[in-house]
């Protein structure tokens, strides 16, 4: 590695103006990184105070794509909100449907047979694979990289995306798994044809990494950036890659077990400091770690149904209660919190999610740093606007 | 981990003024809850956090449930005097039982890799009575979802470092999650209304004029 | 108009004739910068249709301006909320003239799947006109690609004098259209009266 090129050197460090007692001189600017912006990843808006370039209060403000997810979850019957789960995080549908379906299954008490089950975590990591690949596409994108890495993450999602509209339909809006299993089966050919691309897959990060692990851009405008504390960390209810990366040995899919995840060997990638570089390799090694998964679930997957033949989709009543479901997201803990009274519909819907959850600290991230690294800082804490506001 | 009932024992125990209910929960792969009275809400979650055996560090989620007023009939049987011989009458009953606003939290633990542990805590009504502990201070996690129930259903939480709108915009009145919220009239143009929709829509259809009614020719 | 048998003679020689109109509209409908207004899902498709499998640069529209005075062409992908509809308005007036609107999706058309709610504007249609609309949930990029191609007839199509000529060219027609204010519930107003009237429809 470039020793050379480790750490920023210390001529970059921005100090605020001092007169004799101390005090700052001069006023502080209030600027609002407004809802339309190049690079806040959607509607989403920043009200910042600046000392110079020095960041002294951050405030984010949401709710411009509030487009009131549970409200209707409650006047519409349970099978008919699976095309709004795919809404939420638009990026990752087939994860938001698998958390939705575990969740009303675990209401009912429905089970899944196993090829649906195989099935169900090749879609996830598949999106898991597309999502941090757009996802390091983008944060590169913020820090200057102006499209060209975008455009190779792009053509790589757009073959993921060719296998989703295969099988569902849809190339993002797939609304595939159902309460007892998936909507449709895979053929052979398709499996093929997703073996091949994971094992090309592997040749592609290689090739990606070259060019941005070692970037000496990266690496300056990474490292040491907005460190985090295991503490601050867990306190904060983050999830995800985000908490991994300050180094907490936490992953849904390790802890609950849920799915067939037990059966598989993987590894859950930790880091150290939780600065912006943490961040970024999290997500790297992320997606070796789900290409270790796709190969053994391709290997494994068992023939037989896809959903059990007697159960019933319309007309779905179950018992009243309530549960709280969750999965491990591209994003973070995506959990479904259903009250059901016994009718159609859902007595109470919420959505647990990541991306708003884990921007609750963004002011302290930022606190200290420059202005230009408030935009790489909300990068990397990868939120999806349909799911901070639902 | 802990059944909800040892839980409830050990708290009890530390914190004697505690009032602490564990509800049934007729799923049976949901959660048993703990609910627990508004003024040791902040108490309980603090041991609940630090607790060696518990260690809930990480709270996963913060919902608000609006039950609004509901009207239950019973039929019950009373012995009544009918046509003079005392017989028993089946007769309904109705009661009243108050609206309240109710928050959960779901709390995980970290380090410890267990879970989850189901907190209630209910408001007195739904007018004014609206005021919980805030438990941000515990978990930092919770204050944006704290900010976000104020919002939509009008729980005020004391102790709660910036208690402002999130998601709809400031100068909006109302509480719009509440099963009486009553949304604003923009039904004009509705191509393929049904159920409530339609009968919203048909508030803005012209009004057709009166058919004209033709004598009937008796054959 | 000149006819094709001299137009073709004159090609062989270097002379190419055309008409004032055709070269404006040829430069204008073949340079269209859309302004980076995604909103929500549909951004993603609008980004697809951006990169390098559904070339949008193929079709003049390669540069996506962030600021409005720079843009020509402002595609509303995604839901427009009551909270951002004001936003959204005020950005088209900023926007210079010519200027045109594509509305993409089932949501900037009429509310698309959130329709029934309190906080989601039923059609970004009410405060801006719109040239273009596409209908999908997302829309395909091939469709935004379509709705480009669209636009661009259009363009070429408009006469530069009449009673019908483009609202760029005619000083009496304002382009500027009112922002909506936050009320208590709603916006206010809640369409713009002179834009929008609900279509009868015959039931």
């Amino acid at each position: 590695m470039n020793a050379f090129a480790a750490m920023p050197p210390k001529s970059f460090e921005v100090k605020p103006k001092l007169d004799e007692s101390g005090a700052s001189i001069g006023e502080l600017l209030e600027i609002s990184m407004g809802p339309h912006h190049p690079s806040t990843h959607g509607v989403f808006r920043m009200d910042v105070v600046l000392d110079g370039e020095k960041v002294v209060k951050l405030k984010p403000v949401c709710g411009y794509l509030h487009r009131n997810h549970e409200k209707i979850g409650e006047n519409i019957s349970y099978l008919a909100s699976m095309p709004y789960t795919d809404r939420l995080d638009y990026f990752c549908s087939m994860t938001n449907n698998w958390a939705y379906a575990l969740t009303i299954e675990k209401l009912a008490g429905l089970a899944v047979p196993e090829r649906a089950e195989y099935i169900r975590v090749i879609m996830a990591e598949l999106t898991r694979l597309q999502n941090h690949t757009s996802l390091i596409g983008f944060f590169v994108h913020d820090m200057g990289a102006l499209g060209t890495p975008l455009m190779y993450a792009f053509r790589e999602r757009e073959k993921i995306l060719d296998l989703f509209e295969e099988v569902s339909g849809a190339r993002m809006m797939c609304n595939y798994m159902r309460f007892g299993g998936v909507r449709v089966d895979v053929n052979d050919e398709w499996l093929a044809r997703t073996k091949q691309l994971v094992a090309n897959y592997s040749k592609f990060l290689d090739e990606f990494e070259t060019f941005l692990n070692q970037n000496e851009i990266l690496l300056a405008r990474t490292q040491g950036v907005s460190p985090l504390t295991k503490e601050q960390a867990v306190n904060a209810s983050l999830t995800g890659p985000l908490l991994r990366a300050a180094g907490v040995n936490y992953d849904v899919r390790k802890v609950d077990k849920y799915g067939i995840y037990g059966r598989f060997d993987f590894k859950v990638p930790l880091g150290e400091h939780g600065d912006l570089y943490d961040r970024y390799m999290m997500r790297v090694l992320e997606m070796r770690e789900s290409i270790k998964i796709l190969n053994q679930a391709l290997r494994d997957i068992p023939a037989g149904p896809v959903m059990d033949p007697k159960a019933k989709l319309r007309g779905f009543r179950p018992k009243p209660g309530e549960v709280y479901g969750r999965i491990e997201s591209p994003k973070g803990e995506l959990g479904f919190y259903i009250i059901s009274d016994g009718g159609p519909n859902p007595y109470r819907y919420r959505v647990r999610p990541p991306s708003f959850i884990n921007i609750t600290i963004l002011e302290d991230m930022c606190l200290g740093h420059r202005v230009a690294d408030v935009i790489v800082i909300l990068g990397s804490v990868d939120i999806v606007l349909g799911e901070v506001d639902r | 981990m802990e059944t909800p009932e040892q839980i409830k024992l050990r708290l009890e125990a530390a914190l004697p003024t505690a009032k602490i209910e564990i509800l049934a929960n007729e799923c049976a792969a949901g959660e048993r809850s703990l609910l627990v009275d508004a003024a040791s809400g902040f108490a309980v979650a603090k041991f609940l956090r630090d607790d060696a055996q518990l260690k809930l560090d990480y709270c996963s989620n913060v919902t608000g449930v609006d039950w609004p007023d509901k009207e239950l009939t019973e039929k019950i049987k009373v012995k009544q005097v009918v046509d003079g011989v005392e017989k028993e009458v089946e007769e309904v009953k109705k009661t009243l039982r108050p609206g309240l606003l109710e928050v959960v939290y779901h709390l995980y633990s970290m380090e410890l890799k267990h879970g989850p542990v189901v907190l209630r805590m209910r408001t007195g009504n739904r007018a004014e009575q609206t005021h919980l502990p805030s438990l941000t201070p515990v978990w930092r996690g919770a204050e944006f979802q704290e900010r976000e129930i104020f919002d939509l259903y009008g729980v005020i939480f004391d102790g709660h470092p910036d208690l402002r709108r999130i998601l709809m915009w400031d100068e909006f009145v109302g509480f719009p999650m509440r099963r009486d919220y009553i949304e604003p009239d923009d039904f004009e143009y509705e191509p393929t209304p049904h159920d409530e929709v339609l009968d919203a829509a048909k508030k803005h259809y012209p009004v057709e004029a009166k058919a004209e009614v033709k004598p009937e020719v008796k054959a | 108009m000149i006819e094709e048998g001299l137009k073709n003679e004159l090609q062989k020689q270097g002379v190419y004739v055309t008409s004032l109109q055709e070269l404006y509209n040829w430069g204008r409908a073949n340079s269209v910068w859309p302004l980076t207004f995604g909103l929500a899902c549909c951004a993603i498709e609008m980004m697809a249709a951006s990169m390098s499998r559904f070339d949008l640069a193929r079709f003049g529209a390669e540069v996506f301006r962030p600021s409005p005075r720079q843009a020509d062409l402002m595609i509303v992908a995604g839901t427009v909320t009551k909270k951002m509809a004001p936003l959204v308005v005020r950005l088209y007036n900023q926007m210079p003239e010519p200027k045109y609107v594509i509305a993409m999706g089932a949501c900037a058309i009429s509310g698309g799947p959130f329709k029934q709610g309190y906080n989601v504007l039923k059609g970004i249609d009410r405060y801006l006109p719109v040239d273009v609309a596409i209908p999908g949930c997302p829309p395909r990029p091939e469709a935004l690609i379509h709705a480009i191609m669209t636009l661009q007839e259009k363009i070429r199509n408009q006469k530069l004098t009449g009673p019908d000529r483009p609202r760029h060219l005619n000083a009496e027609i304002e382009g500027e259209y009112p922002v909506p204010a936050y009320g208590k519930h709603d916006l206010e107003p809640p369409n713009n009266p002179d834009l929008w009237q609900p279509p009868a429809i015959q039931r």
